[in-house]
């Protein structure tokens, strides 16, 4: 034991051939104290992935046990790091554009919409109204895509299997659309700098507005499986109940702080792209638990198909891209810019020194930042209840790790 | 012929009570073909059904309509790399899915498919078929301790709570059903095939006695069941989206696959006891009520067209399937299969025309074995859709609120029960 392991100050854990391991254990959760008694059995530190059906991707959750009882949490991510913020310095502003889609791969097209409104507002322009109204169309079907995803995930690791296939085919008819429209299903790059790069295929309202009744009983049927099912209830009442103050505390934005009772929606807060224009709720809870972040993101799929139903209904004619240089170009200067993508604030920051290429680029995930509520929701709660709060947290690790 | 071979034939009881040691080892033989076969026909079922209720279609090329999936599979796991990691207890680790297995398998021992159709008519069926159905814990406990790796442990330590303490309800439960055989002759029985005849002597099956009382200890064991059999929505012990896999985690090929016979082997064998002690066993419906030699005659047709409707179901693919090239070995195989549905068809019914004229020749003898066999795996088939059903629609229950239903739910309304039936039984008698 090396000198400094022996003042009590950790070093990292080291493998017999002295090489650190790569995963080495944290020290805050004091693995290895000299006054442990030998053969300690209350607890037990467990890896919960990177490698585990149900940390949706390679989120990697160091678990302490006591039996089942929660300890203490830890996650340690990047296994799906990408360099996404690097990439960004050595692309021009139209080139990086398709990137942000692979972040949060779910919701590709509110990424897209963050980051064309950033550049617009850095560069001083503004996407014309009907493009306005197409980006709010396509990015709300993608916010319902988004939850529909959610709920299939998070009720299979609860244990209902059956719910996936029902959103998963729901979803499909969204995806449709969007390949429809652009020739991508999940990765879309469905918007660009100054407005939209297509104008909507003949169709396009008529299949929005099928959509609309179509999938607005299929919510009902997705509620009926599970709103009023006893074992639903057991397992998300008072599970992973995080507070109004902590969450604002933490920074977790999205549906998880209003579950709280926070009534903050970056869509009628600082209204973005057309959001100003309709008419809809932002459903709050109050338990600020797994339940009811359950009921808030039901509710806001209809919230959602309501502000999709008043833009295709009124939806103006004209130009869909506004007079944007074909180099992009922005003057010098900073920005930041955020939306309501479906998991929360998604804001990005750019630096531009005047060249083609941003100076920096920094995204603020919703997924990263909500991430940081688990140790506090799941402490002293059971491992089942990890599962069910890494669920209801509603995290891609694609946007986590960037 | 040896004489050990024939004196048997003709016999009204178990090979195990008339003690001939070799029908009753040919009896185990066809009992443990029979049920590995209904595991595969089972795990094909399953995830066809499973499917459906998914709006999905499930297995469908290996074989039409999926229906080889299974032995692929098998063949599958049979050729995989035997693995036993390093850590691990190798004799242990090796030995646990052999106790599993044994566990499951034995139980059939007293399972009666008919009133002689058992290995053996023993006095104390019930209280052996629960002892060694809750020796299945040990093979969970064992595998999980000697895989030497986390998440099997929690599963196992789960797995041996659970099964612990609704094997108390359990038990209940069976007392309640037991209490039941005495209510006409005063003496109860224990003996499986005892309590069928006693629900036959009574003319009601146990579920509707003293309404709701039989019911509601029916419900109960139900209940208990699903959770002794570790499956859904009380699959803890193997919980895919909590412990990877459970007890099994680190098990492959073909030791995963013994596991997974045992678990299916269980199942068949809790609702083959949940069968005989409340709906009836081998009894057809309204034995006492409809009991002319007409009505015989029809009940005994229901095998035959049993298989023949199975066999319609066949054709019905064949025609659907589209007349190509690349269908051609698929509709062949399933006309095939839809011929040999008939075949058996066709028999069942010759035997039961057969066994028609007389009740003491050997048609009839062997028309009312098939038909005894037949009520009681129909019986069982329910049980088993039912599994599927409940793994379909429910999330899984959280291993504290497990623990709170089995206890503070179950055992008291059990005991209640118990109680009740034992008020009612004096006071009717």
């Amino acid at each position: 034991m090396s000198a400094a392991a022996k003042d009590g100050t950790k070093e990292n854990v080291n493998d017999v051939s002295g090489h650190a391991l790569p995963h080495a254990i944290p020290s805050h959760l004091h693995l290895e104290t000299p006054e442990k008694p030998y053969l300690d059995s209350n607890e037990l530190i467990i890896n919960m992935g990177p490698q585990h059906p149900a940390t949706h991707g390679v989120l990697r959750v160091i678990l302490k046990l006591d039996g089942e009882k929660v300890l203490g949490t830890e996650c340690v991510i990047g296994y799906l790091h990408r360099g996404v913020e690097k990439i960004a310095e050595n692309r021009t502003y139209a080139m990086f554009n398709p990137y942000v889609d692979r972040m949060d791969y779910v919701a590709a097209v509110s990424n897209g919409l963050g980051y064309c409104e950033a550049v617009e507002k850095l560069l001083n322009v503004e996407a014309p109204p009907r493009a306005d109204y197409i980006r709010v169309i396509l990015t709300e079907l993608n916010r319902m895509a988004s939850h529909q995803l959610w709920l299939g995930t998070h009720a299979l690791d609860i244990g209902a299997m059956t719910p996936l296939f029902y959103t998963f085919r729901d979803r499909e008819e969204i995806l449709k659309i969007f390949e429809k429209y652009c020739g991508a299903r999940l990765t879309t790059h469905a918007f660009r700098i100054g407005g939209c790069q297509y104008e909507t295929y003949a169709g396009f309202e008529k299949d929005v507005k099928n959509f609309l009744t179509f999938v607005a009983p299929k919510i009902d049927e997705y509620e009926e499986l599970l709103t009023t099912n006893r074992i639903w209830l057991e397992r998300t009442k008072n599970v992973g109940v995080i507070s109004g103050e902590d969450c604002v505390a933490l920074g977790v934005t999205g549906p998880v702080l209003r579950a709280s009772g926070v009534e903050w929606d970056l869509r009628k807060a600082q209204p973005y792209s057309a959001y100003s224009k309709f008419d809809f709720d932002i459903p709050t809870g109050e338990n600020g638990d797994t339940y009811d972040r359950y009921l808030v993101r039901m509710e806001e799929m209809r919230q959602s198909l309501r502000i999709v139903e008043q833009a295709v209904n009124s939806i103006p004619e004209g130009p869909i891209m506004a007079k944007v240089p074909k180099v992009i170009k922005p003057p010098v200067g900073e920005i930041y810019h955020s939306i309501e993508a479906p998991k929360g604030e998604l804001g990005y920051f750019i630096v531009s020194d005047g060249s083609t290429q941003p100076y920096r680029l920094r995204v603020r995930p919703p997924s990263l930042v909500n991430l940081q509520a688990l140790d506090v929701m799941v402490r002293g709660l059971l491992v089942a209840d990890v599962i069910a709060v890494i669920g209801t947290i509603d995290i891609v690790l694609g946007e986590v790790d960037r | 012929m040896p004489n050990f071979i024939m004196s048997y034939l003709g016999s009204t009881v178990t090979p195990g009570e008339a003690g001939n040691q070799f029908w009753a080892l040919i009896y185990v033989l066809i009992i443990f073909a029979a049920v590995s076969l209904a595991v595969v026909a089972m795990n094909w079922f399953e995830r066809k059904a499973l499917a459906h209720f998914q709006i999905r279609l499930g297995p469908m090329r290996v074989g039409p309509h999926g229906l080889l999936q299974p032995i692929a599979d098998a063949l599958k796991l049979a050729l995989k790399e035997d693995i036993i990691p390093a850590e691990a207890d190798q004799f242990v680790f090796w030995i646990a899915p052999v106790i599993g297995l044994l566990a499951a398998f034995t139980v059939y021992t007293v399972i009666p498919f008919g009133p002689s159709q058992a290995v053996s008519d023993m006095n104390i069926g019930v209280l052996f078929m629960l002892g060694v159905s809750s020796l299945g814990v040990l093979g969970i406990v064992v595998a999980g301790w000697a895989s030497n790796s986390h998440y099997p442990l929690i599963g196992a330590l789960r797995s041996s709570a659970q099964m612990v303490s609704y094997e108390v309800a359990m038990g209940l439960a069976v007392v309640s059903a037991v209490l039941m055989t005495s209510m006409k002759t005063g003496t109860g029985t224990l003996s499986m095939i005892g309590i069928v005849e006693s629900q036959q002597q009574q003319g009601i099956w146990f579920i509707f006695k003293f309404f709701p009382l039989g019911l509601i200890a029916f419900v109960n064991f139900v209940i208990a069941m699903i959770a002794e059999t570790n499956r859904a929505p009380f699959d803890m012990a193997e919980a895919e989206s909590e412990l990877t896999a459970g007890y099994h985690t680190e098990y492959s090929g073909l030791r995963w696959s013994l596991f997974m016979l045992a678990e299916y082997a269980a199942m068949i064998a809790v609702s083959s006891i949940a069968v005989t002690l409340w709906l009836g066993g081998w009894l057809r419906p309204f034995p006492n009520l409809l009991n002319a030699p007409a009505w015989d005659f029809i009940f005994s047709l229901f095998p035959g067209l049993t298989f023949g409707a199975l066999a319609a179901v066949a054709v019905i693919g064949v025609m659907r399937m589209p007349v190509h090239p690349y269908f051609r070995v698929q509709r062949i195989g399933l006309a095939v299969f839809a011929a040999l549905l008939g075949f058996i068809a066709l028999f069942l019914l010759v035997i039961a025309l057969a066994g028609r004229s007389s009740d003491a020749t050997v048609a009839a003898r062997f028309r009312d074995g098939i038909d005894y066999v037949y009520w009681f795996v129909l019986k069982v088939a329910l049980f088993m859709y039912l599994f599927i059903w409940c793994r379909a629609t429910w999330p899984r229950y959280r291993f504290d609120q497990l623990m709170r239903v089995g206890w503070k739910v179950l055992l008291p309304i059990t005991l209640v029960v118990l109680i009740l039936t034992a008020i009612v039984g004096v006071i009717v008698s």
